[in-house]
């Protein structure tokens, strides 16, 4: 036990910050986290054991339970829409147990979880940290059968592989990368470290600042913050060292478009973080990957060793005098939040992912108190055909207030799920039309924190002016229930993944989904369409955008398909509170074997 | 000007904002005035005996009797008032919420430290207790409720500026200090 401890802490040199690795290391060796393993963590970091609990008992896939064989399975709503039920119960058959718990043997574990990234793909699991894509429920039975009888996981993930590199060697894996269209980002003229081999070390990193500037490229995480001014902005603060962080969280629902750049171009997007460390100064560069793309960690090490090799990371790169600078990639464990760039940088101090108040910035004060810059993947690829082909040459696509391209994912009811990248300017009828998707009769753009569009809102624009998003599209034909199937199905994500720091947060969620519950069971009246809209409000106090746009699913269905709602809402009556006096007393009575009896004693 | 009937109850609560209510102290006598007490434990009137303009509720709703007794206020009063955390949002008593009633009742009856007497694995299943609600509820989650004045208890001073309100019908000075949750 201790042995196992110890051999890891060094592996860290008994850094506190790294708990995050030396969790994840412990589970990846002994196959869960033990509770005397945390205390003898919390003895060799000086912590607390509760210190080693938090952050152990956040993450979703740090687990004390024993099984060989992990599977998550994806509970995103295309998921649903591709069967998942039944798979789900194909699993629980073939493993013979239930969700949340591992079968008797201790072969087998079970979980839910949130959106892993594959939902042009789906029903998606990961078992182990493998995904397996496309599921079926004779494809469980068969997989489960195998590995009972002794076949490894990987004969089993190698039936076939995907499309581009994830036929790689380091790679190998089922999951396919449907680029539909490529734009000035995607192209395949792309030659890798040009910009650091030729065009960096020749200017100053003013001059890239500017270029940057001059592009109007704003960040492609979901906030669109200007880039070339968050990077001026990260070296005004004087500081020993300063850190570039690339978010690949890309917790989303239904975006998965950073997962492909990562797999066809992961050269370009580490190409733009030492671009963005030339331009700032940063000599501190991490990729925060999230955990359900574990499955790329050795791929993207080998591209980083490799840069290391040609001198394109490390000590004075390219023969650039004081251009030092250095990539690693940190892993998640499993939570959405930790795409909020404060809650990833706690995270990666081996925290809790809980945001932190703001200010101060983390261009001011980030990663162990370090000016940080965090940008999303797209953002730092674009960036490096931005040095390459000048400001003017991107601030020509897409519209006047909103430069280039944006690389969607796209998912849902449609023929051709996948990625595809558009300009901005771009309808919501043509990227419909785009993807065949006919039959339309909702959109959800940005995901559950975005907003469910109707069909009067297709002709509007993509762009930070009309519409604005991170890239997730969700396509909903005529066949789905929007209220039961996808907004439930949001409002239990949000709920699922609120840090739970601030009580709007961790209540309105809830909250709002009973009284959309009540609505569903008949027992709404008018009064609570009000107070769905007014009690929404308060999110908007929330620490951070999770918790701010929760109430977004119900919010924006309920602006869009009134129709929807009101059609549920009792004419007759003004209030009904759906309170049932007779269900309510079932359970207790029936534990304590009596008989529920409601005569209406006479009071009077 | 006629006086105004009020009747007050307590369901799950802990008396706590009654006795709150009495710290209005000598204003009591000006409240008499005002007003006139129908049922309620201050005059220990059991029944309604005429209509009511005012009921005030401490407590949320734990057991069926609860639910009844609230059920027959909102029947008898013409402006329901849900008094201080439990009324409003189950408080305490609503910690339970997140453990199963089997669970409860295991733990008080059959399995608890403390439970020594009980050798014959007794449960309370006599038809004249009432029975227990699987969570407890705020009031608003059964009738209608027309005002809130939150606190545990609610200060003297909000209650007598709200009764004060609602009898003269002015509008109520709410600063907000005296606005607290628990
Ligand atoms: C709940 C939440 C989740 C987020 N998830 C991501 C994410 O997965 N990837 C990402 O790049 N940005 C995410 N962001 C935005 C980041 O906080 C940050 O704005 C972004 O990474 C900055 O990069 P950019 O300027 O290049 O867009 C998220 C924000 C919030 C509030
Ligand atoms: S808004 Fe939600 S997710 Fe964000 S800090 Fe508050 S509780 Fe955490
Ligand atoms: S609100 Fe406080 S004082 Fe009033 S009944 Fe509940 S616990 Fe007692």
């Amino acid at each position: 036990m201790q042995d196992l401890v110890n051999k890891i802490v060094k592996r860290y040199q008994t850094d506190k910050t790294r708990l995050m690795d030396i969790l994840l290391d412990i589970q990846n060796e002994r196959g869960y986290l033990s509770h005397d393993d945390c205390s003898e963590l919390s003895k060799k970091l000086k912590l607390s054991t509760a210190e080693v609990c938090e952050t152990a008992s956040f993450y979703h896939f740090f687990s004390c339970k024993e099984a060989r064989y992990r599977i998550y399975l994806n509970n995103s709503i295309t998921s649903e829409m591709a069967g998942r039920q039944l798979v789900a119960e194909a699993f629980e058959e073939a493993c013979h147990t239930s969700f949340g718990e591992t079968s008797e043997e201790g072969l087998f574990f079970l979980e839910h979880t949130s959106c892993i990234g594959m939902n042009d793909q789906e029903p998606a699991a990961l078992i182990n940290g493998i995904p397996f894509t496309q599921l079926t429920p004779f494809r469980v039975k068969e997989l489960i059968s195998g590995l009972k009888e002794g076949k490894s996981l990987e004969e089993a993930a190698y039936e076939s592989f995907g499309d581009g590199n994830n036929a790689h060697d380091l790679i190998h894996s089922m999951v396919n990368n449907h680029i539909r269209k490529r734009g000035a980002i995607l192209t395949n003229d792309y030659k890798p470290f040009d910009v650091i081999k030729n065009k960096l070390c020749k200017r100053s990193p003013e001059e890239i600042i500017t270029i940057v500037e001059g592009s109007n490229i704003r960040g492609r995480g979901g906030a669109g913050f200007p880039t070339g001014l968050k990077w001026k902005f990260g070296r005004l603060t004087k500081a020993e060292h300063r850190v570039i962080i690339c978010n690949a969280d890309e917790g989303e629902p239904g975006t998965f478009k950073d997962r492909v750049l990562l797999t066809e171009f992961p050269e370009l997007v580490f190409e733009g973080m030492v671009t963005a460390a030339f331009a700032t100064g940063a000599d501190i560069g991490v990729l925060y990957l999230r955990h359900e793309y574990k499955y790329l960690l050795n791929y993207l090490n080998h591209v980083l060793d490799n840069m290391r090799k040609k001198s394109l990371l490390g000590n004075e790169i390219n023969g650039c005098k004081h251009f030092n600078f250095d990539i690693r990639i940190q892993l998640g464990a499993g939570a959405y939040i930790c795409g909020e760039e404060s809650a990833l940088i706690e995270s990666m101090e081996g925290k809790r992912g809980e945001p932190r108040d703001k200010p101060p910035f983390p261009v001011e004060k980030g990663y162990m108190g370090y000016p940080t810059i965090v940008n999303n993947v797209e953002t730092l690829a674009s960036v490096v055909k931005i040095i390459n082909n000048g400001a003017a040459w991107f601030d020509s696509m897409g519209t006047s207030d909103s430069a280039g391209t944006k690389i969607l994912s796209i998912s849902g009811d449609c023929l051709f799920p996948g990625i595809y990248e558009v300009e901005w300017g771009t309808t919501i009828n043509d990227v419909l039309s785009m993807a065949g998707a006919y039959d339309v009769q909702a959109i959800q753009v940005g995901g559950p924190s975005g907003m469910l569009l109707s069909k009067k809102g297709f002709d509007r624009t993509l762009s930070y002016s009309d519409l604005a998003t991170g890239g997730s599209m969700i396509v909903f034909n005529h066949s789905r229930d929007l209220l039961r199937d996808v907004v439930l199905n949001f409002m239990d994500f949000f709920i699922e993944e609120s840090c739970g720091s601030c009580s709007t947060c961790r209540i309105m969620p809830t909250v709002l989904k009973d009284k959309l519950l009540k609505i569903l069971n008949g027992h709404g009246v008018k009064q609570d369409l009000e107070e769905l809209v007014s009690w929404g409000k308060l999110l908007k106090i929330s620490r951070c955008g999770l918790g701010q746009t929760a109430g977004n699913p119900i919010l924006t269905s309920l602006s869009n398909f009134r129709s929807l709602y009101e059609d549920l809402i009792q004419q007759d009556k003004e209030f009904d509170t759906g309170f049932n006096l007779e269900k309510a007393v079932v359970e207790s009575c029936n534990f304590v074997n009596r008989k529920p009896v409601f005569e209406t004693k006479n009071l009077n | 000007m006629e006086k105004k009937v009020i009747a007050t109850t307590s369901l799950a609560g802990c008396f706590g904002c009654h006795m709150s209510f009495l710290d209005i102290d000598e204003r009591l006598l000006d409240l008499i005035e005002l007003v006139e007490f129908n049922k309620s434990p201050i005059d220990d009137i059991k029944r309604f005996t005429k209509p009511v303009d005012i009921g005030i509720i401490e407590g949320g709703c734990a057991n069926s009797e609860n639910v009844e007794v609230l059920r027959y206020f909102r029947e008898n009063c013409k402006i329901l008032v849900s008094l201080g955390e439990c009324a409003i949002m189950g408080g305490l008593p609503a910690m339970r919420n997140g453990i199963s009633i089997d669970e409860c009742l295991a733990e008080a009856y059959l399995n608890g430290p403390t439970v020594q007497l009980n050798k014959e694995k007794i449960l309370p299943n006599d038809e004249e207790i009432p029975m227990l609600l699987d969570r407890v509820v705020p009031c608003h989650e059964v009738v209608k409720i027309d005002y809130f004045l939150p606190g545990c208890a609610p200060r003297a001073d909000l209650i007598w500026d709200a009764l004060v309100a609602i009898v003269t019908g002015k509008e109520m000075d709410l600063p907000y200090e005296v606005i607290k949750f628990d």
